[in-house]
């Protein structure tokens, strides 16, 4: 299905968008499988109405949405992003979406508010994966608040101009585009704002690998493999990774003074 | 069965994962990140003929085909093959061939480290794979030599699930394959040393045995 056409964005990059079946086919979405090819085969599945999200925590006016009403809470937008893996590849997707600060100001969080935290669906009957406990579910990922206000952080609804296709996180997903792809949770089901600092899937799984910012860093290492460089899919020679995911412009206030290395 | 007749059709079938990938890097039918699945698929069908390998010895002993024995070398040499094509997409096409990194990287990375290890080890055994070899180096040592390859099977899942990821379900699998057929020399080895310690190998006396040693025991207890 179609969406309503979304707004250009100066936000977006010029760089030249990754092939549709590319965007599709290859895939990290653990609930329907950890080969990259799996979440194609089997997201059909996923139940995606009715859905509706949750948005607590500390915040004046706590709410349940519709998707329906989601959908029409703000004008979408076209957000072209470079979205880079901690795996060490990297794609260019037309996300539609909008602000995630537009959803937010809707609970008018409390001062106290210091981080939101994102907890995504789980349907055992329609997710395969959920069955193996190669990570703790539901799947939880978090930002900091100002991370979460950052005009660049957005809630994609589709992508191509068409609704988001299940295996790429429908109906509700997050992009945060200078941080790793994990970051950006898929099938959104809760938001909750919290003083404390979320405990993510991957960090639970990993702690020595994954923190909790996650930033795309070409300097820190994945323990196990470097991060100096990547390959865009569709590319043959591998390109240099950028600080921020080359989003330092727009970022790299958020996190002055901080030492990367340590808060990685 | 003649081994002449199977090793033409099982060279070609040995060469049949390459030309999967070949083909499928030239017809754009292997997904999003060919160059990946290639790397992979390599590493993965080295590993597989590696397995394969350790499979013919307790196969011919348990179903008596001798012949067998004889398709261990072709075998063990696709393992090879297949483990230097993989090293090479991991030079070429990872890190075109950008020294200092790769030596940072083997340096560095403990999945590269016992990939390295591994590829190491099994040059030698490439090289003493024929009847040169193994006239020069006695069947003895070059058996000794051989052995190293329970130790790169070792290595090379170790090598695989400290790649991955979050779910290490197949490298177990291959952890799971290879403790068998490793499990299976350990207890032939403990077999084997009961047997000696039985003396199953000393030799049996043959026909009746003439008592010239009881008789002069006996003679010496009379004159004494």
């Amino acid at each position: 299905a179609k969406l309503a056409p979304g707004r250009p964005s100066a936000y977006s990059t010029t760089d030249s968008p990754t092939p549709l079946r590319h965007v599709t086919s290859y895939n990290n979405y653990y609930e329907f499988g950890t080969d990259k090819e799996d979440p194609a085969r089997t997201a059909h599945a996923l139940r995606v109405r009715p859905w509706t999200l949750v948005i607590e925590g500390l915040v004046k006016q706590p709410k349940t949405l519709g998707i329906e009403d989601i959908l029409k809470l703000a004008p979408l937008e076209e957000r072209i992003y470079r979205l880079r893996c901690v795996e060490g590849w990297s794609m260019v997707i037309p996300w539609l979406g909008f602000p995630v600060a537009s959803l937010l100001k809707l609970v008018e969080p409390l001062g106290s508010a210091k981080y939101v935290e994102f907890i995504t669906a789980v349907q055992p009957e329609t997710m395969p994966g959920v069955r193996s406990r190669v990570l703790d579910w539901p799947y939880v990922e978090g930002l900091r608040m100002d991370e979460a206000m950052h005009p660049l952080a957005i809630i994609a609804v589709g992508l191509y101009g068409d609704v988001l296709p299940n295996q790429n996180g429908a109906p509700l997903r997050l992009v945060v585009p200078w941080k790793y792809g994990f970051k950006s949770g898929k099938s959104i089901v809760r938001i909750r704002l919290t003083d404390t600092e979320p405990r993510t899937s991957w960090m639970k799984s990993a702690p020595r690998e994954y923190g909790f910012y996650s930033n795309v860093n070409p300097e820190v290492d994945h323990p196990r493999w470097s991060q100096a460089t990547e390959r865009r899919i569709g590319e043959f020679a591998k390109r240099k990774t950028l600080m921020f995911n080359g989003y330092t412009e727009q970022v790299g206030q958020l996190y002055t003074g901080m030492d990367l290395r340590k808060q990685f | 069965m003649n081994p002449a007749l199977i090793k033409p059709p099982l060279f070609l079938a040995c060469l049949a994962p390459l030309a999967y990938y070949a083909w499928g890097a030239q017809a754009d039918t292997l997904g999003a990140n060919p160059i990946e699945a290639v790397t992979r698929g390599l590493g993965t069908w080295a590993l597989n003929f590696l397995l394969i390998t350790l499979t013919v010895t307790p196969l011919r002993k348990y179903s008596g085909w001798a012949w067998l024995g004889r398709l261990r070398r072709m075998l063990g040499l696709f393992v090879f093959f297949y483990a230097a094509l993989h090293l090479s997409t991991y030079l070429w096409f990872d890190q075109f061939f950008d020294w200092p990194a790769i030596a940072k990287d083997i340096l560095k990375r403990p999945f590269i480290t016992v990939g390295m290890v591994s590829f190491a080890l099994l040059v030698p055994l490439a090289a003493t794979s024929n009847a040169f070899a193994i006239r020069k180096l006695g069947g003895r040592r070059w058996q000794e030599l051989h052995r190293s390859v329970y130790l790169i099977g070792i290595l090379t899942v170790l090598h695989y699930a400290w790649m991955v990821k979050a779910d290490i379900s197949k490298p177990l699998l291959y952890a799971v394959m290879l403790g068998v057929l490793l499990g299976l020399r350990v207890w032939w080895r403990v077999q084997e040393r009961n047997r000696q310690l039985a003396g199953a190998y000393l030799p049996k006396p043959r026909g009746r045995i003439i008592p010239i040693a009881v008789k002069k025991q006996a003679s010496s207890d009379g004159s004494a």
